[in-house]
């Protein structure tokens, strides 16, 4: 099939008739794609989500299927399959009953019906599980049925709203990657909602952050993490040092940035306006080295370590830095340096092209 | 070894024993606290409920006047059928009881115990009674001398009367409630047509509680939804419009309706002043059965809205949304996940309705007229004007076990785990 699965063409969202909750977007969305929508909540992600199923009304713009208008098809001729935050797994239904309803509702033959539901219940290694009520499951084991449910009668698209929110670290990092094996050998296109930028990060092809109703980038996800393209995205997703100050100089994709404090750093250019304008400056804290070799990176500075955190796999240092007492230093700790102690003073170094130079 | 000592100053050994011995006296002081905290409830629906309607419940068979008053006539008339004639010893004995039992004051209540059996034979017992302090003529038998006294004897029905009543326990009360008797040689009998009265009014009771219920799920399931599904603030509104009849005695809510339907009341009035009706063509709309189920229905509605709401609030609009998401139409989805869904709200609330309804008593009283009357008031009557307690205790009895029976008919297809007033 040519052309996107989905095409969001300038919609617009308005809940109060004052305020749009998403202002003009427009995203092409291809046949297979895992597509994240990731943003704080109340950024929007969640309504164009609603809106793609058919439970919100755009404001304005068009919403396409396969290049077909869907502004006016109710959700249930949208053929768009869903997993519900907390699963809506219908209580007075068991788990082989729920699966079988939206073949029931599409009139599928007896026998058809239960083939489809074995299947389904296979696949998900629930086949034991068929005749309990969702209640008696396990948290993954419902999450699982609500994945199979929105999967079993083979819609092109599968929308997911948090799926995983309710389940515990362990075993959401399992089900990513059950979610991710499921779209792989489906080849269905998922459009995925989360507020949780690792969970983003591990399973999409590419992620959308949406803030304040706007897509602020749309990157894979190694894109978005490397290179960011402005403050919200760079603090958003991963941690992140800002800093603020003008640029001096700018030439040839680098520019020259004075903080508050004076010091001068070296940074890649990647949306500043020129010589002269403000900008802040976005450093992942494990890029910076300590105690780097002369000469290795123009921009070196002493600083003094206020906090030490061991974080097991990791050290995390607090440092006063270029007038900055919040400057986040990440340390493996199969790299860990002697005098690295509370109270010390020490040289922290960085690459320009690890620095990046945004707008504001 | 280690010793502890106790608050007792005893010293005991800290093993095993010592430590079944400390959470047996823990266990003991909790459970002396929860039994504590149920007690007064205990006594209180001990003395004012399960003991008066236990003692009501006797009641219903307790029958002990007869054995007590004329013993050795129910000897005799033990050998007795009615299909030969009485012995003159019955008479002699009967004679000399009667008279021993209107010293005793035993007369009047076997004579009423007897009317309820043989009904208009009340004076004919207190008359011959009267009648042996003259002591029996010369040259007469006593068979005679009954006969003349009241020729009522003449026939077997006073005796058969009697002695069906050989025994302490009678079952004659229950048989009245059902509209039975038992005829001269003590087979069960329908009464004639003109005497039946309990058997429709049970139906009837039955047929209007059902009525009330299923208009009350009709007009509250709506209400409830709407309240579910609306923001708080309004919800709350409609909640406090629900709640308010409770706020209101049930007199003043019951006396408006006679307000609000009566002949000359503020609808027919109305209905008369726009032209719909002409002034004699006013319609009766109270002191009927009309008048009870309207009533009744707005009483007990909020019993039902009540457990509704609280179901439904319960249930995430996520449910109607997936289903909707699987290519179920609205009202499809609804059907198939929002009603069964709610249907244990609205097993609470029929329950609750139904049971109130079956022996609601003062509405119908005030608003049912003659044709509007329940069961209820059938037992109010022989409980207060005829004083027959035998047969109220009866009727209630087969009431209580009606609703029993309903409520385990209920469990047995629905479950009353499934039952939900909230939560």
């Amino acid at each position: 099939m040519t052309g996107p699965a989905v095409r969001f063409e300038r919609v617009q969202k308005s809940y109060d008739g004052e305020t749009l909750v998403v202002k003009d977007l427009n995203l092409s969305i291809p046949h297979g794609e895992f597509l994240t929508l990731l943003g704080p909540s109340g950024s929007g992600k969640s309504t164009c989500l609603m809106m793609l199923a058919g439970f919100e009304s755009a404001t304005g713009g068009k919403i396409y299927l396969n290049e077909e208008s869907i502004n006016r098809v109710p959700p249930h001729k949208r053929n768009i399959g869903m997993v519900f935050q907390n699963y809506a797994l219908f209580p007075h239904k068991t788990v082989a009953e729920n699966l079988a309803y939206p073949l029931k509702v599409r009139k599928l033959g007896k026998t058809d019906i239960e083939a489809k539901v074995a299947r389904a219940l296979d696949r998900v290694q629930l086949k034991r599980f068929g005749n309990r009520r969702p209640a008696m499951l396990s948290g993954g084991q419902q999450q699982r049925v609500a994945v199979a449910r929105a999967l079993i009668f083979d819609p092109e698209i599968v929308l997911m709203d948090e799926p995983l929110g309710a389940l515990d670290k362990q075993l959401r990092e399992q089900m990513q990657y059950e979610i991710k094996d499921i779209h792989e050998n489906l080849g269905v296109t998922v459009v995925y909602v989360t507020h949780d930028q690792t969970e983003a990060l591990t399973m999409s092809n590419r992620i959308a952050v949406f803030n304040d109703g706007v897509i602020q980038q749309l990157a894979p996800p190694l894109d978005l993490y490397e290179k960011p393209e402005n403050a919200f995205v760079a603090g958003f997703i991963g941690e992140n040092n800002q800093l603020r100050g003008l640029v001096k100089s700018a030439r040839g994709g680098e520019c020259v940035v004075q903080l508050h404090d004076g010091s001068l750093v070296t940074a890649r250019c990647v949306n500043v306006a020129g010589a002269g304008s403000a900008t802040t400056l976005s450093l992942r804290p494990e890029r910076v080295e300590i105690n780097p070799p002369d000469g290795k990176h123009p921009n070196r500075f002493e600083g003094r370590v206020e906090q030490l955190l061991y974080l097991g796999d990791h050290m995390r240092i607090r440092v006063s830095l270029c007038g900055h007492d919040d400057f986040i230093v990440k340390v493996p700790n199969a790299s860990m340096h002697p005098g690295l102690n509370a109270g010390n003073s020490m040289t922290f170094g960085w690459a320009p092209e690890n620095c990046r130079a945004l707008e504001g | 070894m280690t010793t502890i000592s106790t608050s007792a100053g005893m010293t005991i050994d800290d093993d095993g024993r010592a430590l079944k011995a400390k959470f047996a006296r823990a266990e003991r002081a909790r459970q002396i606290k929860a039994a504590g905290l149920v007690a007064p409830l205990l006594a209180f629906v001990l003395i004012t409920f399960v003991v008066p309607i236990g003692l009501m419940m006797y009641r219903s068979v307790d029958d002990p006047v007869a054995v007590r008053a004329i013993p050795r006539t129910l000897e005799l008339l033990n050998h007795w059928s009615p299909d030969s004639a009485p012995p003159e010893a019955v008479f002699k004995v009967l004679g000399e009881e009667l008279l021993s039992a209107r010293e005793s004051g035993d007369l009047g209540k076997l004579a009423t115990r007897l009317n309820y059996d043989v009904p208009g034979t009340r004076s004919t017992l207190m008359r011959t009674a009267r009648a042996m302090r003259r002591g029996p003529a010369e040259g007469r038998s006593h068979r005679d001398l009954f006969e003349t006294i009241d020729p009522k004897w003449r026939g077997g029905e006073i005796l058969a009367g009697l002695k069906s009543l050989n025994s302490p326990y009678t079952r004659s009360y229950y048989l009245a409630a059902a509209d039975l008797t038992t005829n001269l040689y003590g087979d069960i009998v329908a009464k004639p047509p003109h005497q039946r009265i309990y058997v429709s009014l049970f139906v009837k009771t039955l047929w209007v509680s059902l009525l009330v219920t299923a208009l009350c799920i009709l007009l509250a399931y709506p209400v409830a939804y709407q309240m579910a599904t609306l923001p708080a603030a309004t919800a709350n509104l409609l909640m406090i419009l629900v709640l308010l009849p409770f706020w209101t005695s049930l007199l003043v809510r019951t006396t408006a309706w006679i307000v609000l339907l009566q002949s000359n009341g503020v609808l027919n009035d109305l209905l008369v002043a726009t032209g719909i009706l002409g002034d004699e063509g006013r319609i009766q709309m109270i002191y009927n059965m009309f008048g009870t189920v309207v009533a009744m229905t707005h009483i007990l509605l909020p019993f039902m809205v009540l457990p509704l709401y609280s179901v439904m609030k319960t249930i995430p609009p996520n449910y109607l949304r997936a289903a909707e998401s699987m290519g179920a139409p609205p009202a499809r989805a609804w059907l198939d996940i929002y009603l069964p869904l709610t249907l244990p709200g609205a097993g609470a609330g029929s329950i609750l309705v139904f049971i109130l309804c079956i022996g609601y008593y003062i509405t119908p009283e005030l608003v049912g007229g003659r044709t509007g009357q329940l069961i209820s008031s059938a037992i109010a009557y022989h409980m207060q004007s005829s004083l027959n307690w035998g047969l109220a205790a009866a009727l209630g009895t087969l009431l209580l076990v009606g609703v029993l029976a309903l409520y385990w008919l209920y469990n047995r297809i629905a479950g009353v785990d499934s039952l939900r007033m909230g939560g």
